[in-house]
């Protein structure tokens, strides 16, 4: 899988998150330009854990910010599994 | 220089708007107690119906009796540490007299239900380990979790086929495996199908926790819990309970039958750097568990006013947390600043509930939570039930 097809489908996942429809980016901070609650980042992580089927640990999401941050992320673990 | 609180600017923001609609609902002050469900907010005679006060224990002679002779003859305090000075004899006997009324071999006591958690959860579980806890646990699970340093899975609420699927998932499988479920959820009041986890366990070779916080002294033939009620209790390897619901002080649990469990008290740093719960509460704790094991019909009577509630609510129409009768009755509303209004027209009204809003909800719901207790007489649940209607009821 390339990293335009993840970040596709990551800013995908993200629309439903994202009813002001902010821009979407590498550099887009998830939590705080999409306005997303602590809980609300851990349930949009458990979407994507399963669409790529990866493990990504709580102690992970807490380093994670911005959707190029998620985007090596699960690029490392889909590259493992 | 950047000022600290800039990041909570978005917190006082919101505070300012809760208050521009009346008072301060996540701060409300009871100024005299008049019974365990009756309290003077605001100058008015008001019906307690969101306390977790679910055995109605907090004003029993006998309960109040036992804290004063404690406080006479122990003093006020302890001012050490269980690991120092903060041991006390009575300590020992709360630890015992919990121990038999869970069935278990062992029992530790902690000052907080949230140290609690917090003890239990960073004692079992290292950074070695992996903790694979429900989405809708409560801040003290997932505080217990992060204090452990262990890595942590997430899996979706009461749902076992998820928890399946995140355990052969699991990638680096060196350490031990911690779920971490609830007997009664604090917020929709839902149980965890506690039979489908149990499934796993062969399967994937986890240990269990229950935090049976609001279903101690409410569930099972012997009040122990959901465990209790679902006759798991062998396969609940620890279970973590509270003090400030049924029992009515302050303080929690942990208890297991492990050969090693008492080393615990050696590895639990919540429990091992804080000062011990002070004679009183440890009396008046031991009186209520006391109290609990011989007097069952506070459950039936629980159970009993909790169908009321419920009913009456169903009959409106409401919307509530989960569709089966626990003693935490939530009722679904529209949005924030709706709820924040029927929150103040119920108090202004002589009813108090709680107000649950995002992020202390499950999908960002807004919930006027209620809990029943024992000790409320079918006329108090009524009247609730008939504030509800003229104030949530049509919105």
């Amino acid at each position: 899988m390339t990293d335009t097809a993840i970040i596709d489908e990551i800013c995908r996942l993200l629309a439903p998150h994202n009813p002001k429809g902010v821009p979407l980016s590498a550099a887009t901070d998830i939590p705080k330009e999409l306005n997303i609650d602590s809980v609300g980042v851990l349930d949009f992580i458990m979407e994507v854990e399963d669409t790529f089927d990866i493990e990504i640990p709580m102690n992970v999401v807490a380093e994670t910010h911005t959707i190029g941050d998620l985007v090596k992320v699960v690029e490392a673990r889909v590259r493992k599994g | 220089m950047t000022d600290l609180f800039d990041k909570h600017k978005p917190i006082a923001e919101r505070f300012e708007r809760m208050m521009a609609m009346g008072v301060n609902a996540v701060g409300i002050t009871n100024d005299k107690l008049l019974s365990p469900t009756r309290a003077l907010i605001q100058g008015r005679e008001t019906i307690l119906a969101g306390t977790n006060n679910y055995m109605g224990i907090t004003f029993e002679k006998g309960v109040i009796e036992a804290g004063k002779k404690a406080l006479d003859e122990f003093g006020t305090g302890t001012t050490g540490s269980r690991i120092a000075n903060g041991s006390y004899a009575m300590h020992k006997q709360l630890e015992a007299e919990l121990a038999t009324f869970l069935g278990r071999k062992h029992c530790i006591v902690f000052t907080t239900g949230y140290q609690a958690n917090l003890g239990m959860i960073s004692g079992l579980a290292g950074p070695r380990d992996t903790v694979y806890l429900d989405a809708d646990s409560h801040s003290s699970i997932y505080d217990g979790c992060t204090l452990s340093g262990a890595k942590l899975v997430r899996f979706r609420h009461n749902d076992a086929a998820d928890l399946d699927k995140r355990l052969s998932r699991s990638e680096d499988n060196e350490g031990g495996k911690l779920v971490v479920l609830e007997g009664i959820y604090s917020m929709l009041g839902d149980r965890a199908p506690l039979r489908d986890f149990v499934a796993l366990k062969e399967k994937h070779k986890f240990q269990l926790l229950v935090d049976e916080a609001h279903s101690f002294g409410v569930l099972g033939p012997h009040g122990r819990g959901l465990a209790d009620e679902a006759g798991l209790e062998a396969e609940a390897d620890f279970v973590v309970g509270t003090f400030s619901k049924s029992i009515g002080s302050i303080g929690g649990f942990g208890a297991g039958d492990h050969p090693l469990f008492e080393t615990l008290r050696y590895a639990m740093r919540p429990y091992m750097f804080t000062a011990s719960s002070s004679p009183a509460t440890i009396a008046t704790s031991i009186a209520a568990v006391k109290t609990l094991a011989r007097e069952p019909e506070r459950r039936d009577a629980l159970r009993r006013n909790s169908e009321r509630l419920f009913n009456g609510f169903r009959n409106l129409g409401f919307e509530m947390g989960c569709e089966e009768v626990s003693p935490v009755i939530a009722v679904k509303c529209k949005d924030e600043p709706s709820t924040i209004m029927m929150w103040n027209a119920l108090l202004n009204a002589g009813v108090y509930v709680n107000i649950a809003l995002p992020p202390g909800t499950p999908n960002r719901l807004c919930l006027l939570r209620c809990s029943v207790s024992a000790a409320h007489s079918d006329a108090e649940i009524d009247k609730v039930i008939e504030v509800f209607a003229k104030v949530v009821a049509g919105r």
